[in-house]
């Protein structure tokens, strides 16, 4: 194997930080999956032993957005819960990335109509449009492994001196 | 005596005063009346022994955009006792919007008369818990009007604020 060839000499390997760390990043994309209507069945398909979404290292799906690298947005978001959608967002340590999944999250959808919000764009930054309604766990797995060769591209300081966002403190909501 | 004829005598031996316009269409029996009636005649045909319309199965409301009376609430109710279902209707005007409050004869109008509320923009009066049901509270439309676009008022749904 690749490493092993390597090591026989003295043991030690050059590389850059940047790619070192981009290598774990990406190897470990831990999603938050927000899974708003239909879409998030598939996605829950994709963690199944048949699509095995831990092949790419990411099915440790976190429930919470704290522990999260990338955000799955999974179904019809509306107006009313686009807010939550941003809320989520903003709570996940940087860097992070975003997945739209499907035709509604992606630009509305089928739901051409006034309480769906035409696209989640509109409000947060989104790395990954996934087409299809729903769209297969394949179609998934494949947006991931987009999302990794995203990441394999990043340098450690493309994330440097990024300020924190000021979240707004709202009481009983 | 089938269905219209004991609705019918029932209503008209307990409410003379009221004028009841009792049609049969496709078999299924409608009962118009004045909104201000709603509350007695609701509890009637539900404590009834005879008719005992339990079951209070919709309440919603239709705009007829150009009609005298824009409004018409219609109330879906059906008796176990009977197996069969009535349709009421109140006709309501724009000058008025409010209409008493079942949801002390059927609890489950409650949520079905905010949900009226809510795309008609129908007042209730007397209800326990008068809020919208789905578009948030500050929203100044009522979206199944006949005069509300398909695709909503630009701004008046607000969104969160993208971030640079």
């Amino acid at each position: 194997m690749g490493l092993e060839a390597k090591l026989k000499q003295d043991g030690f390997f050059t590389s850059t930080v940047d790619a070192l760390v981009a290598w774990a990043r990406k190897s470990a994309v831990w999603p938050m999956p927000m899974g708003i209507s239909c879409c998030a069945i598939e996605m829950m398909a994709s963690g199944d032993p048949r699509y095995d979404i831990a092949r790419f290292g990411s099915e440790v799906m976190r429930f919470t957005p704290r522990q999260s690298d990338c955000m799955i947005v999974a179904g019809t978001v509306t107006y009313k819960m686009s807010h939550v959608v941003k809320k989520i967002y903003d709570q996940m340590p940087a860097p992070k990335w975003v997945i739209a999944m499907g035709a509604c999250t992606s630009s509305g959808g089928m739901y051409r109509s006034y309480p769906v919000v035409q696209g989640i764009d509109q409000f947060m930054p989104v790395d990954i449009y996934l087409a299809g309604c729903p769209p297969r766990p394949d179609n998934l797995l494949n947006a991931l492994m987009q999302i990794q060769e995203k990441i394999g591209r990043t340098k450690a300081r493309d994330f440097q001196d990024r300020p924190l966002p000021e979240l707004p403190v709202i009481q009983n909501n | 005596m089938d269905l219209k004829e004991l609705v019918t005598y029932k209503l008209k031996e307990k409410f003379p005063e009221v004028e009841f316009d009792i049609t049969d269409y496709k078999e299924q029996l409608a009962v118009t009346f004045d909104k201000k009636n709603i509350v007695n005649v609701a509890s009637f045909l539900k404590d009834d022994p005879d008719l005992q319309f339990k079951l209070c199965e919709d309440v919603t409301a239709i705009d007829w955009a150009r009609r005298k009376n824009r409004f018409a609430v219609v109330y879906h109710i059906f008796s176990l006792k009977l197996n069969s279902r009535i349709r009421l209707k109140s006709d309501v005007d724009e000058s008025d919007l409010s209409v008493d409050s079942v949801a002390f004869v059927w609890k489950t109008a409650d949520w079905h008369e905010r949900e009226t509320y809510d795309m008609y923009g129908i007042i209730f009066n007397n209800h326990p818990d008068f809020r919208r049901m789905y578009m948030p509270e500050e929203f100044e439309y009522y979206p199944l009007r006949k005069d509300f676009p398909l695709m909503g008022i630009p701004g008046s749904l607000p969104l969160p604020k993208k971030d640079e």
